[in-house]
């Protein structure tokens, strides 16, 4: 059911761990539903040197953690608020359709972690970033 | 790199015994006529459809005409409530009795018959996952046309005061039907004179092959059929009969009879093994009673995990398994049965069953204590939820 990629990414994912004082962390998803990403992200003159996760949830939840970390990896802020799960499911070569609200928490986790940057330093996140959003809160997925 | 399978999902299937395959062969091969034929092919073929009906009735304790073929557990569920449902009504009985936790082919029935307007009482289960008694007694009337509960449940393997509900519906006039699936070829039935009135079981999960049950219909009692048709089955259950599938399941129950109590010692003894084994890790859960439970199911959860990349770490080791998580359930929320018994949803998701058989080895139970740990370690290591509750009360 799943592509060899996630398969992969399931089985050594990486960036797997947490960022001592991390420039920037954010949750999303719920443990009632079954999945919770928490990112972490180390920020430095507006370029992301370095992504960690922790994930509960399924292989597809652990392997979009993954791809997700290494896609924002080394890329500027800028770059990293235009990932979209489309691009995680596409550097994953695809998700089973049941999988693609794991691919939808980690692009929020990410811009959870980018809006808490922000409000760490003071920033008004919501002309980058929108309202906030996790897809759990109002999730039809899985109905709570 | 080639790696040992071990197989710990017998509640989902088994497989198909050399007795059963070779008692099936034939039939597959030269004795391939219809039963229901004149001519010598055919006759053969029923003589080995009558012989399967005797070998069935022996093993359960019943006249071979009380024994009806069809082609699965679900089938003979569907069959024995509808049935009972149907009958029920042209006597102004319209309620039915189940328990919350039965499997979808019985729940998904009583769910299309409240849309005919049928009334559905779901008793509770205790945390110990045991039908409540007192609801039972509670909703037992003689307005039921149907009482339909587990013999032993198909996650956690308890196993349900069935003797006692059957004696009481047959006080209050009531049929009782048992969804015997998990128990068949595994615990002791009797059924003349047990009071049960229907019993449904599946012969994948005795070493018969997939496709092939049958529900017991006790002398007497008359329900509509489901599948209308040709005349088998006494004109009862029409389709012209799965011969080879039959004479396989009649061969696979027969040998589950005769070494039950032989397999049973030895199955508890691993079952045993392996819970203490599991239950060494922290934050872990037996889910389901200890001692009212099938000898061949362990049913835990592990706190911070989830159960689909559980079973894909597992299966990575050569493991296969199942769970109760919503990921593997196919529905949207975990297992209703973990839920029925008082898990939460965070805790039903990262629930884990392993089923035994009689061809389970120590050095299996072995390996599998050996990698479960290290994979719960694993998945937890990278859980957001360990920490908290590693920090917190066993
Ligand atoms: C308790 C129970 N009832 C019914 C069934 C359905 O049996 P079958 O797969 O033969 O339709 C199963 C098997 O999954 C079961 O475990």
């Amino acid at each position: 059911m799943y592509s060899e990629k996630v398969m992969e990414h399931f089985a050594n994912p990486h960036n797997v761990g947490e960022i001592e004082n991390a420039d920037g962390v954010g949750e999303v998803g719920n443990a009632k539903c079954g999945d919770i990403m928490r990112m972490y992200l180390k920020i430095d003159n507006g370029m992301i040197t370095d992504a960690k996760f922790k994930t509960f949830g399924c292989g597809a939840a652990i392997a979009t953690s993954s791809m997700a970390t290494d896609l924002v990896k080394g890329k500027s802020i800028d770059d990293a608020l235009k990932l979209t799960n489309k691009a995680v499911i596409e550097a994953l070569d695809g998700l089973p359709p049941v999988k693609i609200h794991c691919s939808v928490l980690a692009e929020q986790a990410i811009k959870a972690a980018l809006r808490d940057y922000y409000v760490k330093n003071g920033i008004d996140p919501t002309p980058f970033l929108g309202e906030e959003t996790n897809s759990c809160d109002h999730c039809d997925h899985c109905g709570h | 790199m080639a790696k040992q399978v071990i197989y710990l999902d017998n509640a989902a299937t088994t497989a198909v015994s050399k007795t059963a395959l070779e008692a099936m062969l034939p039939y597959l091969a030269e004795q391939y006529g219809n039963p229901s034929s004149v001519y010598s092919v055919g006759r053969e073929a029923k003589a080995g459809l009558e012989k399967a009906r005797e070998q069935m009735a022996k093993a359960l304790g019943c006249n071979p005409r009380e024994i009806y073929f069809c082609g699965c557990g679900s089938e003979a569920d569907n069959w024995a409530i509808k049935g009972a449902a149907y009958a029920g009504r042209k006597k102004g009985k319209t309620k039915i009795v189940t328990s919350c936790f039965e499997h979808h082919a019985v729940l998904h029935t009583c769910k299309a018959l409240e849309k005919e307007g049928f009334e559905v009482v779901y008793l509770p289960v205790d945390a110990e996952g045991i039908v409540c008694m007192d609801a039972f007694y509670e909703a037992v009337d003689e307005t039921c046309a149907v009482v339909s509960v587990m013999y032993a449940n198909n996650e956690i393997g308890t196993i349900q005061p069935i003797g006692e509900m059957a004696a009481y519906c047959k006080e209050k006039k009531v049929l009782f039907h048992t969804d015997a699936v998990q128990a068949v070829g595994h615990l002791p039935i009797h059924l003349q004179g047990s009071g049960i009135d229907l019993l449904s079981l599946s012969g994948h999960k005795f070493h018969a092959p997939k496709g092939v049950g049958a529900l017991y219909i006790r002398g007497g009692v008359l329900l509509p059929n489901l599948i209308e048709g040709g005349a088998q089955e006494r004109s009862r259950r029409a389709g012209t009969e799965n011969v080879a599938g039959i004479v396989g399941m009649g061969a696979a129950l027969t040998e589950a009879v005769a070494s039950m109590e032989e397999n049973s010692s030895k199955m508890k003894k691993l079952q045993d093994k392996l819970i203490d084994g599991l239950l060494q890790i922290e934050h872990t859960r037996l889910n389901g009673s200890r001692t009212k439970r099938l000898p061949g199911n362990a049913n835990v959860s592990f706190e911070g995990i989830e159960g689909e990349s559980l079973l894909l770490m597992l299966d990575m080791n050569g493991i296969c398994a199942s769970s109760g998580s919503a990921c593997t359930s196919g529905s949207l929320d975990p297992s209703h049965v973990l839920l029925s018994i008082g898990l939460t949803h965070e805790v039903a998701h990262g629930s884990l069953r392993l089923s035994l058989s009689e061809n389970t080895t120590e050095e299996e139970i072995d390996r599998v204590l050996e990698v479960v740990p290290q994979v719960v370690e694993r998945l937890r290591s990278m859980s957001p939820l360990w920490e908290k509750i590693k920090n917190s009360e066993n």
